[in-house]
């Protein structure tokens, strides 16, 4: 799997409700990333998951996953979603309603198998809810089966279109933790459409930055968010994302709002009260005049 | 009830099964090709499949007996080859009646079908399922009130058809005269009684099937059909 780079290099014209948009994507990812797709609503980032699926077509370009060509105009080559072993997580999660819980696990095997079916069942907590139809379970069950199902055909790449948008904040904090247990479960690379920085920032290894059609940043999520975003004004209401130990002090990163990011120096006694996903205040204490000489 | 009252009876309810059996075979294709395809001309295809819903049956009625004449290329055809007759004949009535009900079985199933989330069916592709995979066992299992909607109106609208049979038909006891049409016949020579008990029995079985219609949709009121 080393080696199973992810090419994209497409176009495809878009009609959006703003009027049409060109969407235009050159970006490569190494295999067994964590990538967000970050950008505003109508920047392309479900379309672009989408081509990756299969569901869609570019008007023209490449997809490449590893020496494998998904999609090539050229050579009028386009693998249908069946043949690319993917995992896909719909915004509505499209959990099948005639199933059950194990029933839709089940089906998405590639070959019967109860144990495989079993053991993630167990690992997503869904034990209680085996044999329950999907309109009785609350958003986030639903998510946990969504997510179970995309893992049960052993994908090679996991694709989730906006995974957390529809549950409360406080949920979302738990099923972030899932979404990253189930990449690290399988190993491969997981793509997740995404325009809250807050998740971006707390699961993703690698950050695409789509605006209008088009990559406008790439990279790591600290370097994609620089100190353009980051800011220190007096006081500014967020919810901590991150929690780093950097002996003897702790870096404790705040999002405030949906885009701004601030990072700020505790110490152990601070962090008592504080875990991941409070709602916190920064301020400073008092100001340190600072005289320098003119001229 | 003497034997051609029963006789008459059984024609008809073996017309309108044999009807509804052939259209669920034919309608469920035609109504995921309309559900889904991106042809140009659906419109045009879609108009054709329910112009009977708004044409006279004795439209319709005509142009299948222009179909059938032995005289005809199909009908002289089929006369050649086969040595089959279609115009007043069983086989001639049932064919007419595939043609003159099948927006009757394939709107409900084709409106189920787009009630549907795509996502269902794009979640399905993705998990590696071909298309009939899914078509059976993931949008199929998810329309049945619509299945049952379009097999009951189907099969209701069969006994009830009254003017292709006769135009296709005619009136020939154990061949092709079915209910409907022994209720005309038999006010005609003044049997009041023998066509109350026709009328009787096909006025039970229609609400019968619409009360069973209806039941079902309101125990799935999440799913809208038509």
């Amino acid at each position: 799997m080393e080696n199973h780079l992810i090419n994209i290099d497409i176009e495809k014209l878009m009609h959006t409700a703003n009027g049409p948009m060109n969407l235009k994507v050159q970006t490569e990812f190494a295999s067994g990333e964590l990538v967000a797709l970050f950008g505003p609503s109508g920047a392309g980032k479900t379309t672009l998951l989408r081509i990756l699926s299969g569901l869609l077509n570019p008007d023209k370009g490449l997809v490449k996953f590893g020496d494998t060509v998904w999609f090539d105009s050229e050579k009028r080559i386009n693998l249908p979603p069946q043949q690319r072993n993917i995992g896909f997580m719909f915004q509505d999660y499209a959990l099948f309603p005639n199933m059950t819980v194990e029933e839709n696990i089940l089906f998405a095997q590639t070959r019967k198998d109860v144990r495989a079916a079993s053991e993630l069942i167990s690992i997503f907590g869904l034990n209680e809810l085996r044999k329950r139809k999907p309109v009785k379970l609350s958003g986030g069950q639903k998510q946990r089966v969504a997510l179970a199902r995309a893992l049960a055909c052993k994908p090679q790449l996991l694709l989730l279109d906006e995974p957390l948008s529809a549950l409360d904040a406080e949920m979302r904090v738990t099923l972030q933790d899932e979404i990253r247990r189930a990449h690290e479960l399988l190993g491969a690379t997981t793509l997740m459409v995404s325009h809250d920085l807050n998740e971006v920032f707390r699961l993703a290894s690698h950050v695409v930055m789509l605006d209008n059609g088009v990559i406008t940043k790439t990279g790591k999520p600290e370097t994609v968010f620089s100190d353009s975003t980051i800011s220190g004004k007096v006081q500014i209401t967020g919810q901590i994302a991150r929690i780093e130990r950097q002996e003897p002090i702790n870096i404790v990163t705040v999002i405030s709002g949906s885009n701004q990011i601030i990072k700020v120096i505790a110490f152990d006694s601070d962090l008592v009260n504080l875990k991941l996903g409070d709602s916190v205040m920064v301020y400073t204490k008092a100001f340190n005049p600072i005289i320098g000489k003119l001229g | 009830m003497d034997s051609t009252f029963i006789q008459t009876l059984l024609l008809t309810f073996k017309l309108a099964f044999l009807t509804t059996a052939i259209l669920l075979v034919i309608g469920l294709p035609i109504a995921r090709w309309l559900a889904y395809s991106r042809f140009r001309f659906k419109p045009v295809v879609e108009a054709l499949v329910s112009m009977p819903m708004v044409l006279p049956p004795s439209v319709i009625g005509y142009y299948m007996l222009v179909l059938y004449s032995p005289r005809g290329a199909v009908g002289g055809f089929l006369d050649r080859v086969f040595n089959l007759r279609l115009a007043f004949t069983f086989e001639g009535i049932l064919i007419a009646s595939v043609v003159f009900s099948l927006p009757f079985m394939v709107q409900p199933l084709q409106n189920g079908l787009r009630a549907l989330p795509d996502s269902l069916r794009e979640a399905s592709y993705t998990l590696g399922k071909s298309k009939l995979t899914t078509f059976f066992r993931v949008l199929l299992p998810n329309i049945k009130p619509s299945i049952i909607t379009a097999i009951a109106l189907t099969f209701a609208h069969t006994i009830g058809e009254f003017g292709v049979v006769l135009m296709v038909g005619g009136n020939m006891p154990g061949e092709t005269r079915v209910a409907s049409i022994a209720i005309y016949d038999e006010v005609q020579a003044l049997n009041f009684e023998t066509a109350n008990q026709y009328a009787l029995i096909l006025f039970i079985i229609s609400l019968v099937l619409l009360t069973t219609i209806y039941s079902v949709n309101k125990k799935q009121e999440a799913w809208k059909i038509i």
